[in-house]
């Protein structure tokens, strides 16, 4: 089997292989020698279970999520459907700035995105998937025939919760990444929270105010230094 | 050439510090220390910060040899911290200006921290890990300014360190978290705990309060158990103590590593007074390793909260053009690390 090294992300290693004689991803989660042995057998079974259970979940649920080929836990590896041409939502939203002179077509061209990615991420709570990471590095755009498609990736943090208080955190995870890595965009996670709202279900409501509560927290705790 | 005095009382110390062209001429610091088992409360500690502040700003111009006519700027923090003990320092900073017709500047106290770290370690554009008392933070450096990329979702996770050090009575001198620090070597046992990771933010206290349960299970709310009812820890303090860093040191450099990731960066700072604990920078020290990046960090003079770190940020300012009106030299308790254009930076 060939494997060739692609890069080293958070948690793991990417390689480029193959599996059954289809090209995939393999992502090994090496052991890391910074943190208890103990701790760290539990973390990295618990999170490679978690990607593939979280995997199937969004298939099952229509989302867009890398098929899962195979799983390793006694090597820590776990084989995926590998996407050659996409590029993460992070890529895409700053070349679309950088590209474009035109502000307004900017504007345009982001909203149909965040319109598109607020309504899965709604789509996922209402089949009580807890994403857990969601940022724009975790989340893939695919260039199709005339469109493209959004892709959600590392489900290593996830988790299936049916909890308000989880669907509030995961989207104030959600507003702390957009502000941080796209601050000259201010306006993008209004317009995800505005397509969320659509597709998020029953609870709409509740999950929305338990995000207020989140949000009240982190405001509480500016106050010492 | 700029010459600045720095005064910092954001919490429970007082620290004056004079800095000239970045040669660190003097740095000074008390610390108030409550019994074990105490907390510093506002009103005592600045109390403590009044008795002190005088006889430190004359102690620092001893040290550095110079008189006040050499200053070129008084620094204070304006905040994040404590109302009344911050209200000690920017009451002798403006008094001081006046007196000695001086410039006055107040000063963002992360900022200090982080811009004394890349001063001393000469970090160039490192992720930083912000952690102390009361904040715990990774941050970045963006377009003029130190954005948050995580954070705790609760409490801080110096702030969990100091409330189990009280439950089990650890002396505050030095600081607690040195006492949980030396019991920690001696524990071997690892005690499972919650661990909560949130992206690139943590929580920590669903943790604080689990082992508080383990450290003293009388406190568990059992109502078929009478008060009176003595029963004896499963576990050593010293195994709670190693089983506590390895664990909340764990999630700190996992949010560290992925945001590394997300901001494709190779360089860690660590800041803050929990970052002179030498078991967190010997575990962040290996994570780099294992991708080839470099870590920064500082010892106790620079970590924990110093007069120096606002006088060179108050002079970084200063350089660039940065001046504050009289009626601004207010306190605020609330003063994000973000607020602050980062007038000195220009990559």
């Amino acid at each position: 089997m060939s494997v060739e090294i692609l890069k080293q992300g958070a948690e793991g290693r990417l390689y480029l292989g193959e599996f059954k004689g289809e090209p995939c991803l393999i992502k090994e989660r090496f052991v890391k020698k910074y943190r208890h042995p103990d701790l760290d057998t539990q973390i990295t079974r618990q999170r490679i279970k978690a990607e593939a259970k979280a995997a199937n979940r969004c298939q099952a649920a229509g989302i867009l999520a890398p098929r899962i080929l195979h799983t390793d836990l006694n090597t820590h590896k776990l084989y995926m459907e590998y996407f050659g041409s996409a590029k993460t939502a992070k890529q895409f939203i700053q070349e679309t700035v950088t590209e474009s002179a035109e502000p307004e077509a900017v504007k345009q061209q982001l909203q149909i995105l965040c319109t598109r990615v607020g309504g899965i991420i709604g789509k996922m709570h209402a089949n009580n998937i807890i994403h857990g990471d969601l940022t724009t590095s975790n989340i893939l755009i695919n260039p199709t025939a005339e469109d493209y498609d959004v892709i959600f990736i590392d489900f290593g943090l996830s988790h299936y919760s049916q909890a308000t208080e989880d669907k509030g955190v995961d989207l104030y995870v959600l507003e702390r990444a957009l502000l941080s890595t796209h601050s000259e965009q201010p306006y993008l996670f209004d317009l995800m929270l505005a397509a969320y709202r659509k597709e998020c279900g029953k609870d709409e409501d509740a999950v929305l105010a338990k995000f207020e509560e989140v949000r009240a927290r982190g405001r509480k705790r500016t106050m010492i230094g | 050439m700029v010459c600045a005095l720095g005064i910092e009382g954001s919490a429970n110390k007082i620290g004056i510090g004079i800095i000239r062209d970045g040669e660190v001429l003097a740095n000074v610091r008390r610390t108030y220390i409550t019994p074990p088992g105490e907390g510093f409360l506002p009103k005592e500690t600045a109390k403590h910060h009044r008795e002190e502040i005088l006889g430190l700003v004359q102690a620092s111009l001893k040290e550095a040899q110079l008189k006040p006519a050499d200053l070129d700027v008084i620094c204070y923090t304006k905040g994040p911290g404590m109302a009344p003990p911050l209200l000690v320092g920017a009451i002798v900073a403006r008094t001081l200006s006046l007196l000695w017709e001086k410039p006055l500047l107040g000063v963002n106290h992360c900022v200090g921290h982080i811009e004394m770290g890349r001063h001393i370690t000469g970090a160039q554009n490192p992720i930083v890990l912000y952690v102390s008392g009361g904040n715990t933070q990774v941050i970045a450096y963006s377009n003029q300014r130190y954005r948050i990329f995580g954070e705790t979702i609760d409490i801080a996770v110096g702030n969990c360190l100091d409330r189990f050090a009280r439950i089990i009575k650890l002396s505050n001198d030095p600081s607690p978290g040195y006492n949980i620090e030396q019991l920690a070597k001696k524990g071997n046992t690892y005690v499972k705990l919650p661990y909560v990771v949130k992206g690139m933010d943590v929580s920590f206290s669903g943790i604080l309060s689990h082992i508080e349960d383990l450290a003293d299970p009388s406190r568990r709310r059992n109502k078929r158990k009478k008060p009176q009812d003595e029963v004896d820890p499963e576990y050593s303090k010293e195994d709670l103590c190693y089983s506590l860093q390895e664990t909340i040191f764990a999630m700190l450099v996992e949010i560290t590593e992925r945001a590394m990731a997300h901001c494709g960066s190779n360089e860690v700072l660590i800041v803050g007074g929990v970052g002179c604990n030498e078991r967190l920078q010997e575990m962040m020290r290996i994570m780099c390793e294992e991708r080839g990046g470099k870590l920064f960090a500082t010892d106790e003079r620079y970590c924990i909260d110093n007069g120096l770190m606002i006088a060179h940020a108050g002079a970084e300012m200063f350089r660039a053009g940065t001046r504050m009106p009289f009626e601004e030299s207010f306190v605020t308790q609330r003063y994000r690390t973000d607020e602050v254009l980062v007038s000195w930076r220009t990559d």
